[in-house]
């Protein structure tokens, strides 16, 4: 029975994250900027990528009771470095003088 | 009859992460410049290790995973490496004070 809930969690885990994953490629099309894409990828598609994780490891957890660290780990790993690697591109983005939109009304790093 | 619906669920999870990537590929052959490429290509890299996860419980195996963690650190070392490159014009700078031996 306990093994049966585990497993419907695990599955609706693992849609939110498909759907997350599918915002986040809507967010890399239709935004404007280089600075907003970045923004949706980064952020969107990390957790996207953890809930789908997330339900592995309990699928796994809940059908042959079988403990996934590396799962874990993997998880640890994407929300440590995703934001870190978005935030990389984005300052050499910006000191290689990537063009932002027209829209764009202040700019905090460009002190003259 | 578990099984049925779990892979049913797991095969449409798939076509929507296959999806996403193709949407991910349009901006990596259409981006403007050469930093959304490198993002999209980093967005990539994440959806792939989410489609492994999802092919390791749809073939019933445990021994994907490990390639789902291997895959992350090359995706971060490959997005912190163009980062470098984009912003000085090198990836590995040698020591200032090698210069004359070089």
């Amino acid at each position: 029975m306990i093994d049966t809930i585990v497993i419907i969690v695990s599955m609706i885990f693992i849609i939110l994250g498909a759907l997350l994953s599918v915002i986040s490629a809507i967010g890399l099309i239709r935004l404007p900027d280089v600075y907003t894409r970045a923004h949706a990828a980064s952020k969107s598609s990390t957790l996207g990528v953890m809930f789908m994780m997330f339900g592995v490891f309990l699928y796994f957890l809940g059908r042959d009771h079988h403990f996934e660290p590396t799962l874990l780990l993997a998880i640890l790993f994407i929300f440590t470095t995703g934001p870190i690697g978005g935030h990389l591109i984005m300052r050499s983005a910006y000191y290689s003088e990537t063009p932002y939109t027209e829209t764009t009304v202040r700019d905090d790093l460009n002190i003259e | 009859m578990t099984n049925d619906i779990v892979n049913i669920i797991i095969i449409i999870a798939l076509i929507i992460v296959a999806c996403a990537m193709l949407g991910i590929v349009y901006r990596v052959i259409k981006g403007p410049t050469l930093a959304d490429r490198v993002v999209a290509l980093d967005a990539l890299g994440i959806s792939l290790m989410a489609m492994i996860a999802l092919f390791s419980v749809l073939l019933n195996t445990k021994y994907y995973i490990s390639i789902i963690m291997l895959l992350g650190v090359l995706a971060f070392l490959g997005t912190a490496a163009f980062a470098k490159f984009m912003e000085r014009g090198e990836i590995v700078e040698y020591d200032r004070h090698n210069r004359d031996h070089r």
